[in-house]
């Protein structure tokens, strides 16, 4: 019972601070590809694979008081950071989540750009194709991102660094 | 591109009640209508279990999709055509997405998705690429148009302009099952004004806008859905509905799974149960089908199923109340499943937790940090502006947002204190907080 809720308060007590309501979807997006079990349903929007089960989830979780949402702007725009509260640690013990790796890789990618972020999780919302025709998609639907060739590569690379957290050492 | 037979010697019309006609023009529309893969949409509600809140809603996806259809060629035929952005090339595959972009649901789909980790539109993509009545009437416009089609309803059609029309936060789709859902349901609520918008929707090139002097209409179309969602979608008996639904899918699998021997076989199931569906498999799924086993298993050994399925089929549903799952709320959660237990009464099926979370809609959201884009007003200047920086009632609804969830329990068990009298009093006590 609400345990998808619990393992969204898992990703902020793995990662830490997570700053941008995109990089934080995509985390978990990557995370689920990775095989790691989040069932929320991604669908592909303008800034990439996007869902708005987890929006609404995270939302639950600000206003129960266990995720910690702090609004600021940064120019022209606004910047949320997310951080699991003392009443989420305390809830989060009412469950079992062993999930193995998954810190390793949230940490990385909370490391990350979220922009870099957005390209690694198109590039695997695509991965069911070939490579050529996956950079062909990101040339065509992320035109105005203009990621460049070495990106997309390091973004393929980054990929397999994570895949790697997860599978050598499973 | 050309359809043999291009337009119809004679424009055919459906008698529609929301949108008054339906007119088809294209002989590539009246032929996918006709295939076998869209004609079962008749079979699958468009509103799941709301039929056991509002009677009225039984209509099916395939009067929503007709109508997603239809709200398009209005758009593309009577508003977009000669304007700047708009490609009139890309006219009959907005008609094809628009029509077929819920093909893939299969019944009660929000509860089997849940169950069985599946997804709609995988099934939507497949029904469109693959071997089929669809595909085949498709692939008479050229080889890569059923590609084309199954894009933009994926939304990963270069043209964002072609996707936003049928997936946005102001397209068809939406529009077309606000109307008819608030028509079907009786509600009062979901109307606006749809034509006004249609009038004021402008092209641009990456999505559609809508200029500043609709905006008021636009507005009423926001506080439509906003009501909408409140006081249909999320409709706690609904919602019981569809946490019973759930249960019977859990409790089949379960028993199943540990080898019990059905007395009706679940044979529709199996490839579900088993996580290997094919699209064969899942096309002969409808709600009928599913109907039928649920009357079936009523007479089922498992106690279980054969309660749930009981429950389903003559409508005696869970009792709810408020249950904020604070930590404090969760200890007397915890409490309660032990409680449960002891009752007799299994809290695996008979006590559960529903968030707003758990359903399958969304509000307006201003597009703040590469969510969603948001709905653009065009500005008599030209320039852009998002819809709740100039709608003080879009900015207050669209503010902090209003979460729900609710605790479902069986009433009638725990009223029935002829058995474990004191253990069900306590029950009540803790429910009744």
């Amino acid at each position: 019972m609400l345990t998808e809720h619990a393992k969204v308060m898992k990703v902020l007590a793995a990662a830490g601070e997570i700053v941008g309501r995109k990089k934080l979807q995509k985390m978990i997006y990557i995370a689920k590809k990775l095989q790691f079990p989040f069932y929320e349903k991604f669908d592909f929007h303008f800034y990439g694979p996007y869902s708005e089960e987890l929006t609404w989830r995270i939302e639950e979780l600000c206003n129960l008081g266990f995720l910690h949402e702090a609004k600021e702007k940064k120019g022209g725009y606004v910047q949320y950071r997310y951080t699991l509260t003392e009443a989420g640690e305390q809830f989060l013990r009412h469950y079992d989540l062993e999930m193995p790796h998954l810190q390793d890789c949230l940490q990385d990618m909370n490391n990350q750009h979220s922009r870099f972020l957005e390209l690694v999780s198109t590039v695997l919302y695509f991965e069911h194709l070939p490579k050529e025709e996956v950079v062909e998609k990101i040339v065509l639907l992320k035109s105005k991102q203009r990621y460049t060739e070495e990106e997309i590569e390091a973004a393929y690379a980054y990929i397999k660094k994570l895949r790697g957290y997860v599978y050598s050492r499973a | 591109m050309a359809y043999p037979g291009g337009q119809l010697s004679e424009e055919k019309v459906f008698k529609d009640p929301v949108h008054r006609y339906i007119h088809v023009r294209d002989k590539l529309i009246w032929d996918l209508i006709g295939t076998k893969e869209f004609q079962r949409l008749r079979r699958i509600k468009q509103l799941g279990t709301t039929y056991l809140t509002f009677h009225g809603a039984e209509h099916s996806r395939f009067n929503h999709s007709l109508g997603v259809y239809e709200i398009i060629r209005r758009i593309i035929d009577d508003v977009f055509v000669g304007r700047e952005h708009w490609d009139h090339n890309e006219r009959l595959l907005c008609l094809c997405a628009a029509l077929l972009h819920d093909l893939g649901h299969g019944p009660f789909s929000h509860s089997f998705e849940k169950v069985f980790r599946l997804d709609h539109e995988d099934f939507t993509q497949a029904i469109i690429l693959g071997a089929t009545e669809v595909n085949a009437v498709l692939r008479q416009i050229g080889d890569d148009f059923p590609k084309k089609v199954a894009e933009v309803i994926a939304k990963t059609y270069p043209n964002k302009l072609v996707v936003s029309l049928i997936s946005s936060q102001i397209d068809a789709d939406r529009m077309d099952y606000l109307l008819r859902d608030a028509y079907y349901t009786g509600v009062s609520y979901g109307n606006f004004d749809m034509e006004r918008i249609l009038r004021v929707m402008r092209p641009r090139e990456d999505q559609v806008v809508i200029k500043r002097s609709g905006m008021h209409a636009v507005e009423d179309y926001i506080m439509s859905r906003y009501q909408m969602y409140w006081q249909v979608y999320f409709h706690p008996v609904t919602r019981s509905a569809e946490v019973i639904l759930t249960k019977i899918l859990h409790r089949a699998k379960k028993l199943y799974e540990s080898g019990y021997m059905f007395q009706t076989e679940p044979i529709h199931f199996y490839s579900l149960f088993a996580g290997n569906v094919t699209l064969p498999d899942y096309l002969k799924l409808d709600e009928a089908v599913i109907l039928y086993y649920f009357q079936q298993w009523q007479e089922e050994k498992d106690e279980i199923l054969r309660d749930l399925c009981s429950r389903f089929v003559h409508r005696r549903l869970f009792k709810y109340v408020e249950f904020s799952p604070t930590n404090e709320q969760m200890e007397k959660l915890m409490e309660l499943r032990l409680l449960f237990k002891k009752a007799g009464i299994d809290p695996e099926y008979y006590l559960v937790v529903d968030s707003s979370s758990d359903l399958p809609y969304d509000f307006y959201r201003p597009g703040e940090e590469g969510e969603r884009l948001p709905i653009y007003l065009l500005m008599p200047n030209g320039e852009l502006r998002e819809l709740s920086r100039e709608s003080v009632l879009v900015d207050a609804i669209s503010g902090k947002r209003r979460t729900d969830h609710k605790l479902y329990f069986p009433g009638d068990f725990l009223s029935d204190v002829s058995t474990k009298r004191a253990t069900k009093k306590k029950i009540m006590e803790i429910l009744e907080g």
